[in-house]
């Protein structure tokens, strides 16, 4: 197997972006990647991308041959393939994309991932992202998808004596590395009380634990390592692409408060990389709502199973912290466009691991981790990289 | 909108809980599964008809619905563990307030939806209180 590395990223501005359409959206990100790597398109042999449901936001299939196309790749006739893990769909792509050139079957790939939501109205987006529960045995009963991380916020409430305010505190720091990331969705700060005010969406979770509705782009180019550096002055090395599944309905978990395929996923990326919990600098980790990252640091290993909310609120995972996690904003401030947000989490770190991130710059980053959750945990996808 | 078959398929297991039994190892499943994912290839499966009764393992309040449950808001949803040992999610009809981890609760028979204006109603099983 080869080493993998990241040579070029880009990611376009999260927000509601009425004016673009997926296609604007995709060609807009691409061309950044391209120009950041340096990569011409007869270069390119093989593009992966991530997208949830093109099909429920936007009415199209083949999303595949639709990027090719408008990446002006189309005379190239340059292999396509549509990748989808409901949120985890971007984490996916970039996977699928390490593994092309790992096999040595391609050189080139760029793994995108994206998702353009405000097509549709809330109702109509809600049950699309509902689809990525149990349709049949949860939805069909009135699950949400709030409502399943409400269920397990609920126990973890329970069980571990979390706080409303450890909640909320994930939501205010993810806010505030918000407001130092230029592509980020909300660019205001956010206190405690504002979320516990918020109305409720489903009980404990408040409209300020959810991440939002977003349309969003992003593309990372990758090569072999051995070959990076012809293209990139400070290529990315993918350490370990790891993935894992689960039961689909929450209600089959072994514990309802751990997600096991975060477990599985990042022990199989710590033992592929060598790298051990404690050399971890950062992390972007899946806060689709706050208690997903707390339940996320917890099952990646940073802290102990029932002291992610005491960690959050005293700053551990905070910028200048034992382990900044979501310094782009997370899902929570920078938007969360599901079929791109594993390819915005790859970016992100290409940024802090170049110490390109500005102000929300991690002072010697060298190792970080990204983590991108499908569902309420049916899928988690774990990447390990280093400069 | 759905045809109805995707509705009638699924009668057993929501009107009436059938789900399914591992004669090899004693798992039972609800819903139902083909495959015992503890046994796999040696699992020998039969039916079973599940009481209903059970407890409240965890729960949430719905205030923000998708379109087809929006009439439906505040409503509980919770995990519930059957008797037997499975676990099935399901609405728990009682005030918000009076909901709590360990409740017992027993099935009633509801309507759960309709599948637009003009689509078919359909039916299940709820929980209330026991």
């Amino acid at each position: 197997m080869r080493s993998v590395s990241i040579i070029g990223a880009g990611c376009t501005k999260f927000g509601e972006r009425w004016d673009d359409s997926l296609r604007d959206l995709v060609v807009e990100t691409g061309i950044m990647a391209l120009e950041d790597a340096n990569v011409s398109g007869e270069e390119i042999d093989g593009l992966y991308v991530g997208n949830m449901s093109g099909g429920q936001f936007v009415s199209q299939e083949h999303i595949g041959a639709l990027i090719s196309d408008c990446a002006g790749l189309s005379r190239l006739h340059v292999p396509s393939t549509r990748v989808e893990a409901a949120c985890a769909s971007g984490g996916l792509a970039l996977r699928q994309g390490v593994l092309a050139v790992a096999s040595g079957y391609s050189d080139v790939v760029i793994a995108a991932g994206v998702e353009k939501m405000t097509d549709v109205t809330g109702g109509v987006a809600a049950d699309a992202l509902a689809a990525a529960a149990d349709r049949e045995w949860e939805c069909f009963f009135g699950a949400t998808f709030p409502a399943l991380y409400a269920m397990i916020a609920r126990l973890h409430i329970h069980r571990y004596g979390t706080t409303r305010e450890q909640l909320a505190a994930v939501a205010v720091k993810n806010h505030q590395n918000g407001c130092n990331n230029p592509i980020s969705q909300y660019q205001m700060e956010i206190t405690i009380d504002d979320v516990l005010r918020s109305p409720l969406v489903a009980d404990p979770l408040r409209v300020l634990d959810c991440s939002p509705i977003t349309d969003g782009a992003a593309a990372v180019v990758l090569a072999p390592t051995e070959m990076a550096r012809k293209f990139s002055d400070g290529p990315i090395r993918i350490l370990a692409a790891a993935q894992a599944s689960d039961t689909l309905a929450l209600h089959d978990r072994r514990d309802i408060t751990t997600l096991d395929a975060t477990v599985s996923a990042s022990r199989k990326a710590f033992d592929m990389s060598g790298i051990e919990v404690k050399d971890v600098d950062l992390a972007e980790v899946h806060d689709a709502f706050t208690i997903g990252e707390i339940v996320a640091i917890e099952d990646l290993g940073f802290v102990e199973k029932g002291e992610g909310g005491r960690a959050v609120i005293e700053g551990v995972t905070a910028i200048g912290g034992d382990i900044p996690v979501n310094t782009s904003g997370g899902l929570k401030a920078c938007g969360h466009p599901v079929g791109a947000t594993g390819i915005k989490q790859a970016y992100e770190m290409v940024l802090q691991l170049r110490g390109e991130a500005g102000k929300r710059q991690v002072e010697g980053a060298e190792v970080g981790l990204t983590h991108n959750v499908g569902g309420c945990g049916g899928t988690a996808i774990v990447h390990i990289m280093s400069r | 909108m759905s045809t109805v078959p995707r509705f009638w398929r699924h009668i057993p297991q929501r009107y009436n809980l059938v789900g399914t039994h591992c004669k090899n190892c004693d798992e039972y499943y609800f819903p139902p599964r083909t495959i015992c994912p503890t046994c796999r290839r040696e699992a020998r499966m039969e039916d079973h008809k599940f009481g209903g009764e059970g407890k409240v393992v965890t729960y949430t309040t719905i205030y923000n619905a998708t379109d087809d449950f929006k009439r439906q808001t505040p409503y509980n949803l919770a995990i519930i563990e059957l008797a037997e040992g499975p676990r099935l999610t399901g609405q728990v009809i009682c005030s918000p307030s009076d909901i709590e981890i360990g409740m017992r609760v027993r099935p009633v028979f509801r309507i759960l939806g309709r599948d637009g204006d003009r689509g078919i109603i359909y039916y299940g099983t709820k929980f209330v209180p026991a």
